[in-house]
């Protein structure tokens, strides 16, 4: 319920919602904390945590290497949870989405997942390698728990996009582009269209990701839809940075903010 | 919805929107030319003409006498165009590509036998080809990468995660989902999203056709073992195919123990996964208990991956076949006692299959048969097994 009521209340005071991702673990989870903080306090309004896996297949290097870092300094998924759990208790009213590969929530139990997201306050889900025709694989319990399942829609979607908006939650993620996330100069698909039909056939908020590097970008995406997701060129920042990383991170999505509300 | 595909619970399409109408076209296109004569009858004259089919079934008598038991026979796809099973796939794939109106065509590959398959298959063929392959695999199979390039393919080396097979599925995946208008994925093996695993299954299954006739001429019945080595699985999904309904004909699938099952070295995922999905598929993964992938081991780069086809993790699980493991050091001795015995230097691949049969040939009757599937060459081998037994070659 908090990402509808995240995105009205942006739309009511005619802006548009910034959705951030973050790897979690990297440089540590107080780093991630750190830089959630910093996204918040700078304007962010849903918060993307990126669970890392292994292989992520949808991923450009930036997210890879990151992921793979994280990885390297120990990063669980159970770590991750109380993480969040943490920080719920500073941030009450930002939604957080939990982003990860369908292989970390089927090993870890679907059930016993989705009480946790409940128990630490996860209100939606986006899993990159779950198509619509294999929703069910977690779709009973996520309602059950009442966490959004978050559907995405691609310029390969074509008819397909009817039957993705059709049931989406929470928001629709419009991949911007063909290939995997990372952040580009251009973009060639044609917006106006990709955007017509999924307007036509969506009743929830849309927001598009996928290779938006800065604030110009963003802009200029965000006449399309309801919101912009910024993800690689986040997670690159606390690449070059570190634990010193939040300050940067914060002055960039105040960028990403301040491009939007112009 | 949402069971398409699947081998009981096993496989599905679990991939990215991006591929979803890409994997739905390719299913339909398969659906389509599947039993379409014209496409058959193409497909059959290239297995003739181009791969060399069909393709030997050799008894092997020195080995039979010298194991003291079951009759064993030897199914020569080392001897197809290309040395080993895979060109039986890489012929259909191409050829519902070309069907399909694709021009560029990409593979991942570990020991380098289905890029080579899939180089030779796009140069015949006249479409562009990249060959995914992960670093460590580039230089432990240089001779492999090397001919693609001569075949005119581009040979990437793969230097993220493991460096190895896994790794060069996640980057020919990767390219898949950037350039999916133009571009078929060649998948090597019965595994990935549905329609993959029986259409790959299908394009194999001519080897046990051919041996089931073959067995018949040569001995007038049906065999009572089946043995092929596992990594993914498609040489042994096509040796066992037809007979699975055959119930007296026993079926055996070696795979990689590595340096044995108990260390952390082996890509054993029948006796150590546990189920998970990945790959676009559901099956069984060498995975940690919050579905990180395992690395994995095996001298045997075309067997040095994580996961298994999910049509083997059926056979299992209903008791139709079963599946043993085999450690580098019981493959090197197989690849030598066939060399020196019988005059053939089988895959090191293929040298698993041979080692699980030399365990469990002896222990079978002499009115028994058993049939091997020699499914590669071990040419590319000799300086792998050189390196492990100590010897240095003067060339790499």
């Amino acid at each position: 319920m908090r990402i509808r009521e995240t995105f009205e209340k942006r739309k009511n005071s005619g802006q548009k919602a910034l959705v951030t991702y973050i790897v979690s673990g990297d440089y540590g989870y107080e780093t991630t904390k750190e830089n959630i903080r910093e996204m918040v306090r700078a304007g962010a309004d849903i918060i993307e945590i990126g669970v890392p896996f292994s292989d992520p297949i949808a991923e450009g290097i930036v997210i890879q290497e990151a992921s793979q870092h994280s990885l390297s300094q120990g990063t669980t998924l159970k770590g991750i949870f109380q993480m969040v759990k943490e920080l719920r208790e500073e941030i009450k009213e930002t939604p957080f989405v939990m982003m990860m590969y369908l292989n970390s929530i089927y090993r870890f139990g679907t059930k016993k997942f989705f009480d946790l997201c409940n128990e630490c306050g996860i209100d939606g889900v986006i899993v990159p390698d779950m198509p619509y025709e294999e929703k069910d694989e977690i779709q009973g319990e996520a309602t059950a728990h009442r966490v959004d399942n978050i559907s995405l829609v691609t310029p390969t979607s074509h008819d397909r996009i009817s039957m993705i908006a059709g049931d989406a939650e929470g928001f629709l993620y419009c991949v911007s582009s063909i290939g995997v996330t990372g952040t580009r100069s251009e973009f060639t698909t044609d917006f106006d269209s990709f955007f017509d039909v999924i307007k036509k056939n969506s009743e929830i908020p849309c927001a598009v990701g996928f290779g938006i590097s800065g604030p110009e970008q963003a802009k200029t995406m965000s006449q399309y839809c309801d919101g912009v997701i910024v993800g690689s060129a986040i997670v690159k920042l606390i690449s070059q940075h570190g634990t010193e990383s939040p300050k940067h991170v914060y002055e960039f999505t105040h960028s990403l903010r301040k491009a939007l509300d112009e | 919805m949402g069971k398409t595909g699947r081998f009981g619970e096993y496989g599905g399409q679990y991939v990215p929107e991006i591929v979803m109408n890409a994997v739905n076209e390719l299913n339909e296109a398969y659906e389509k030319y599947k039993n379409d004569p014209d496409f058959l009858k193409e497909l059959h004259y290239y297995y003739r003409e181009y791969a060399n089919r069909p393709s030997l079934l050799y008894y092997a008598e020195k080995m039979t006498k010298d194991l003291g038991g079951a009759k064993i026979y030897l199914k020569r796809e080392d001897l197809n165009h290309t040395g080993a099973h895979k060109i039986n796939n890489v012929l259909g794939q191409v050829l519902l590509a070309k069907r399909m109106g694709k021009k560029r065509i990409i593979a991942e590959t570990g020991a380098g036998q289905h890029g080579v398959a899939t180089a030779t298959a796009a140069a015949l063929f006249d479409m562009e080809c990249v060959v995914y392959m992960g670093a460590e695999d580039v230089e432990r199979q240089s001779l492999n990468a090397y001919r693609m390039e001569l075949l005119g393919a581009k040979v990437v080396a793969v230097e993220s995660g493991t460096r190895i097979l896994k790794d060069a599925i996640n980057e020919a995946m990767r390219d898949w989902a950037t350039n999916i208008e133009t571009t078929f994925y060649c998948i090597g093996s019965v595994m990935g999203p549905h329609p993959y695993p029986a259409m790959v299954r299908d394009f194999q299954k001519i080897i046990g056709e051919e041996t089931r006739k073959q067995m018949q001429e040569k001995e007038g019945k049906l065999p009572d073992c089946v043995v092929a080595c596992v990594g993914g699985g498609s040489n042994a999904m096509g040796a066992f195919y037809d007979f699975i309904k055959e119930e007296s004909v026993r079926l055996v699938g070696a795979e990689a123990a590595g340096k044995g099952v108990d260390t952390d070295q082996h890509a054993a995922t029948m006796a150590k996964g546990t189920k998970g999905i990945f790959h676009g598929m559901k099956s069984y993964f060498l995975q940690n208990e919050e579905g990180q992938i395992n690395p994995v081991y095996s001298i045997s780069a075309g067997l040095d991956y994580p996961g298994v086809g999910p049509e083997h993790a059926y056979l299992r699980e209903i008791g139709r076949a079963e599946y043993v493991s085999i450690t580098d050091e019981q493959a090197v001795r197989a690849f030598e006692y066939l060399s020196r015995l019988e005059g053939i230097i089988p895959a090191i691949e293929s040298s698993h299959a041979v080692a699980a049969a030399m365990e469990i040939a002896p222990k079978m009757s002499q009115d028994e048969t058993m049939v091997i599937c020699l499914s590669g060459r071990g040419d590319k081998d000799v300086y792998q097994v050189a390196r492990y037994r100590g010897v240095e070659l003067d060339e790499n």
